[in-house]
Order: C-alpha cells, then sequence, then structure tokens
C-alpha cells in the first residue's frame, strides 16, 4: 500500500511541478534578445556600415554574438564605447585605429554642375538625406545629413565631397551626457 | 525573536555551510577567481537557498509527514530544488537579461550544491518550524555569500603575489581555503545553542 501512495504522490508532485515549470516558461517567455535592445538604443543609429555590418541592430547582435569587439563603431565614439564596456562589463578599448577615427562632424556636399542625375548615391544613402531623380540634378538635405561618407564611393563623376562643419556660435551644442540606465 | 537571530548568526559565522561544515564546496573554488562573479553567485544562491529551503519545508511537513512517506524526503527535495532553480533561471532571464548573461552557467550548477540540499535535511533533522526553515536556509546562503566574496577577494590579491612554482593555482587556493576555515573555527565560542 506503501509503495503505491508513495508512487502516486511522487508522480503527482513531478506533474504538478512540471506544470508549474510550462506555465513559467509561457508566461516568462523572452522575446528577442534584450541585450541586443540595450546595445542598440547605445549605438548612435547612423547606419553607416563602418563596423562592417549592415547596420547599427546586426552590429548589435554580433556584439551579443561575440563576434566582434566593442570598438568598431567611429560615430559612436569614445563615449559609445565607454557606455557599452560598461553596459556588457568588458574592457573598454580604444577605437580601432583602422576605421575613421573620430571627427568633427561632416557634410556631405554635392557639386551640383557636375551630377549626371544617376542616383547611385540616393541608394546609398541610409538615412534618405539625399534628394533627386533619375537624369535630375541630386542635392543633399544638410539638416539629414550624418556624415557617413557612403555616398561618396558610389559616385561615377566623384561629385560629392566631405565637407567639415566649423563648430560656430550657431551650431555649437553641449557633447552627449554619458548614458545612464 | 533573539532565538531567530541566533540561529541566524550561528549559520552565517559559527556554523558556516562552506569553512565549517564542508558542504557547497565546488562553487566555493570554482567560481570565487573573479570578485564580481562570486558577487553574482552569493546572490543568486541567497534567492534559491532561502526558496528551497522553505518550499522543501512544506512539502515534508504537508505531504510527507502525513503520508508517512518520510523515506521519499531526499528525492522529493533534489525534485524540489531543482524546479525552484529552473523558476530562478526563467524568472531572472526575462527580468535581468544581463545578470542571467553574467551568471550563465553558474545558474543551472546551483542544483548540484549540496549546500542546498544540505540545508533542506537538515531543516527536518534539527525539527526547525517554518520561519525557522527560512532564517536557517537564508543565514546558510548568506555565510556562503560572504565567504565567497571574501575568498575571492583574497584570490584575486593571491594572483597578483608571486607564489612558489608547486603552489601555483588550485594548490595555493587549497591552502588559502585552510587558512580561512580554521579563522572561522575561531567563531565556535561565540554562541551556545
Amino acid at each position: 500500500m506503501t509503495e503505491i501512495t508513495a508512487i502516486i504522490v511522487f508522480s503527482g508532485l513531478a506533474l504538478l511541478f512540471g506544470l508549474l515549470l510550462g506555465y513559467t516558461a509561457v508566461r516568462f517567455k523572452v522575446e528577442g534578445d534584450p541585450v541586443v535592445d540595450k546595445i542598440d538604443n547605445i549605438l548612435p543609429q547612423q547606419q553607416c556600415g563602418k563596423c562592417g555590418y549592415p547596420g547599427c541592430r546586426p552590429y548589435a547582435q554580433a556584439i551579443v554574438n561575440g563576434e566582434v569587439e566593442i570598438n568598431q563603431c567611429p560615430p559612436g565614439g569614445e563615449v559609445g564605447m565607454l557606455a557599452l564596456a560598461e553596459l556588457l562589463d568588458r574592457e573598454p578599448k580604444s577605437l580601432d585605429t583602422n576605421l575613421a577615427e573620430e571627427q568633427a562632424q561632416l557634410l556631405a556636399v554635392i557639386d551640383e554642375s557636375t551630377c549626371i542625375g544617376c542616383t547611385l548615391c540616393i541608394q546609398a544613402c541610409p538615412v534618405d538625406a539625399i534628394l533627386g531623380a533619375p537624369k535630375q540634378m541630386h542635392t543633399i538635405i544638410a539638416q539629414e545629413c550624418t556624415g557617413c561618407e557612403l555616398c561618396v564611393a558610389p559616385c561615377p563623376v566623384d561629385c560629392i565631397k566631405m565637407v567639415s562643419i566649423p563648430k560656430t556660435v550657431t551650431n555649437w551644442k553641449w557633447s552627449y551626457p554619458s548614458y545612464q540606465y | 525573536m533573539s532565538e531567530y537571530l541566533l540561529i541566524f548568526i550561528s549559520t552565517v559565522l559559527v556554523n558556516n555551510f562552506v569553512l565549517v561544515k564542508f558542504l557547497g564546496l565546488c562553487p566555493f573554488m570554482s567560481v570565487s577567481t573573479k570578485l564580481e562573479t562570486a558577487m553574482g553567485m552569493g546572490l543568486t544562491t541567497t534567492f534559491v537557498l532561502t526558496l528551497s529551503s522553505v518550499s522543501s519545508y512544506l512539502v515534508n511537513e504537508y505531504l510527507l509527514v502525513p503520508l508517512e512517506l518520510e523515506f521519499l524526503r531526499t528525492i522529493t527535495f533534489i525534485l524540489v530544488i531543482a524546479v525552484v532553480v529552473q523558476l530562478t533561471e526563467m524568472i531572472v532571464h526575462k527580468t535581468s537579461p544581463l545578470l542571467y548573461q553574467v551568471l550563465g552557467i553558474f545558474l543551472p550548477l546551483i542544483t548540484t550544491n549540496c549546500a542546498v540540499l544540505g540545508v533542506a535535511l537538515l531543516n527536518i533533522q534539527q525539527k526547525h518550524g517554518f520561519i525557522e526553515s527560512a532564517i536557517y536556509g537564508f543565514g546558510a546562503a548568506v555565510g556562503f555569500s560572504l565567504v565567497l566574496v571574501l575568498f575571492a577577494a583574497l584570490r584575486e590579491r593571491v594572483a597578483q603575489a608571486e607564489v612558489p612554482e608547486v603552489f601555483k593555482g588550485a594548490p595555493i587556493a587549497l591552502i588559502t581555503a585552510g587558512i580561512m576555515s580554521m579563522a572561522f573555527m575561531g567563531f565556535t565560542g561565540l554562541i551556545k545553542l
């Protein structure tokens, strides 16, 4: 008799715990990878591709997978790298010097007399900052341009130049605070 | 009230699970190389140990004893502990993904931490009530975390020191643990229960 009770009690207990775990698995289901979201929030969202990945989110995913170091993002600069190091509890590393170093804000300018209207730069621009149509002159919306230089290479007539914007009283602003979380 | 305080202090210091009862030595040796992981491990163990101590008490008191199935105690407690650890893992994964990443493999490893089963069984042996079980589990976990963090700090220091070639790594860690254990023996006269 005791043996049967023992079997029933133990099976019942196991079944109960199994149901509990099953419920918790559904209730606390983790959608996506929250760490990727947090890294993505720190990255500057210029989608410039300088890190070698097609955008900020793929780079964030690659960091989580351990494929790359955290120092591959020149637009994010020193501050962004330190924020990543803090978030992921990794050793801070200075920015990869093979990549363009942190520099003054750049702006792409199209030499409008040379432009042949090929739309190649429009397709390359990650932030839709170039306005134009086939066989029509293109121009750059200065407020939208992030200075990522991706439009320079595709231009067949080399009519795009990067100019640095000098800091003046009108465009100076406080440097970004280090990220809080 | 003072009785609870006595139980707490005696489990943390006098009857420290790691250094006096020699339970839970595997995480003590393996997770103590970095101070930060040691803290994370201590935190998780505290949570799991308190919860499993209470729940195994409940299962024993309201299921095994009334049905006279005390012989199922060990295997039932192992089941309870495994479930508590699994629950903790799922909840931590959802609520604190970074802590989850830091803890990594250590979280499931708590299942096999002998201190956890030890606490559950000692609760029964010493005829603890509900609150006493909770305090006993919590005290054991605090003692474990305290010793783990202290030991991790020591090991970080020892890693910098000039240790003779033959003693490098595990041997010097074991010697350090032995000396710490002797130091904790000094608490023996602190409380008489």
